[in-house]
């Protein structure tokens, strides 16, 4: 890590402050938000923020996501810096207004407290919210940790604006675990980061210029819906470059680097998992323990899984032997969780490639602790000496048979 | 700004403007309507008292007026609705079927 070229705090808050602290110091025009467990204590403390005058935000208390979301789009094309933040059903509910966000090519960013979707009625942690969102052509940003919530908040709005990126950014981080644990953790001062994300002035929008009237949002039928789609593909495929580019700009204010993925012991390593969120520190945990008894293992935490990096991960895992794919979602109907799915597909074309296999854990808020990571470790290390075959079937960690 | 959009449904991706933002007001005279048409209105000059309530009702700016007169449909545009018809307190105006005898 580079050496910190600025001031910064060190603070113990959970996730939700965390964030919450970083959409003040953004300081966004609108916020259009409802609350849901476990990303309450977000729009919680945003409020308090909005009602102590110490953000010029306009606080728009809304009857629905669905609402949130479109008045979001709304204040977006209008010109405005917006924010909000959810979690499982009210993501879904926001569903339709997804895809219109990022094909409008509006910069909303969006924190989402990831919880397992109903049903059952569940409020507890896995991804499958914001997985079941995963093609509505937003940028999604997974953090393991509150310093990584924090710091993915304020390069979310910096990447999101960015004048060849133009399009919407989730921000992910673990319901409960992350959002409501207290953890350390260094935040920036507030000129600092009002100095790195700068003013935001759109290309186009409702109010800015009179004289330019725009229509937002008009009908396409098939002669020019396809066009569209299209721009939609070749600009969130873009998005890689500057998402690193904000990264790298993030890395030289905070000492904090950060990719699009994290290696972690994977140099030397004959098996890998692949993980994203909070399980990356069990992960890294055990990784060392096991290490320690001479296994040679590693980790490839996922940070950015819009635009998915499937080259750079094919590059990274191609010369091991047999890598484990964690999901805390699943695909349900088909060969398993979607980060398994985009692994093993990133790396068909590759001349060299691992064994891989799948797995599911810790759905609706199941535990997932070290004796999980080494089952999975154990299962690789077996399929490389040729102990058993790759399992073609997904396995479900953790779930009583 | 004013575009030249008559072959615009040839256009290469690269060409349309991101969003799919239309970048110029006053565009929908380009978008012909009046096929969407079922009902046709008529209009009968010996019953028009000129009061001009049409105009000021079409939605579609359809009734077309010069030097203060009732002067023809925009039939381009006309979407048949028959607003025209049933606000006209002459009854100077009757919609009749498309395709239908005159």
């Amino acid at each position: 890590m580079a050496k910190t070229a600025t001031k910064q705090k060190i603070v113990a808050m959970t996730g939700n402050a965390g964030c919450a602290l970083a959409m003040k110091q953004i300081n966004p025009d609108v916020v259009a938000a409802y609350p849901i467990t476990p990303q309450t204590t977000i729009v919680e403390e945003f409020a308090n923020y909005v009602a102590n005058g110490v953000v010029d935000t306009e606080y728009i208390n809304v009857e629905s996501e669905h609402s949130a979301m479109s008045a979001c789009i709304g204040a977006s094309a209008a010109g405005a810096r917006v924010m909000t933040s959810t979690s499982s059903q009210g993501l879904a509910l926001m569903w339709e207004e997804l895809s219109i966000a990022s094909s409008l090519r509006l910069p909303i960013v969006m924190q989402t407290v990831n919880r397992a979707l109903s049903g059952p009625i569940n409020i507890h942690c896995d991804h499958s919210d914001s997985m079941g969102a995963r093609d509505m052509g937003w940028i999604h940003l997974f953090a393991e940790t509150a310093q990584e919530a924090y710091d993915n908040t304020i390069m979310a709005i910096k990447i999101a604006e960015h004048k060849d990126v133009r399009l919407p950014v989730m921000s992910m981080h673990d319901g409960f675990i992350t959002s409501h644990a207290i953890d350390r953790f260094e935040v920036l001062d507030d000129a600092d980061v009002k100095k790195f994300v700068g003013d935001y002035m759109p290309k186009h929008s409702l109010l800015y210029n009179p004289n330019e009237p725009v229509t937002f949002g008009p009908f396409a039928m098939p002669a020019f819906y396809y066009e569209q789609r299209k721009q939609l593909r070749v600009a969130i495929d873009g998005s890689k470059d500057i998402v690193m580019k904000v990264t790298d700009d993030f890395a030289k204010l905070s000492g904090r680097q950060y990719g699009l993925f994290e290696e972690y012991r994977l140099d030397d390593a004959d098996v890998a998992i692949v993980v994203l969120g909070s399980t990356a520190g069990t992960t890294r945990y055990v990784i060392d323990a096991m290490r320690a008894q001479g296994v040679k293992v590693g980790m490839l935490k996922l940070r950015v899984f819009r635009p998915f990096p499937a080259e750079e991960i094919a590059q990274a895992l191609s010369k091991l032997k047999a890598v484990g794919v964690m999901d805390r979602s699943d695909t349900v109907g088909t060969l398993g969780g979607p980060v398994y799915v985009e692994t093993k597909a990133a790396l068909y074309n590759s001349k060299q490639r691992p064994a891989m296999q799948g797995y599911v854990y810790g759905l609706g808020g199941r535990d997932t602790g070290p004796d999980q990571i080494e089952t999975v470790i154990g299962d690789l290390v077996k399929v490389v000496k040729g102990e058993e075959s790759p399992r073609e079937a997904v396995t479900l960690l953790g779930v009583k048979e | 700004m004013k575009w030249n959009i008559k072959d615009a449904e040839h256009w290469s991706w690269k060409k349309y403007p991101e969003g799919a933002l239309i970048l110029e007001g006053g565009n929908a005279t380009y978008y012909k309507t009046g096929g969407w048409r079922t009902d046709k209105p008529a209009w009968d000059e010996k019953k028009c008292t000129q009061c001009l309530i049409c105009w000021i009702s079409c939605p579609d700016s359809s009734i077309i007026v010069k030097d203060e007169k009732w002067d023809s449909f925009d039939y381009d545009h006309c979407k048949g609705c028959g607003i025209c018809a049933k606000v006209c307190p002459a009854d100077a105006i009757s919609m009749h079927p498309e395709g239908g005898e005159e």
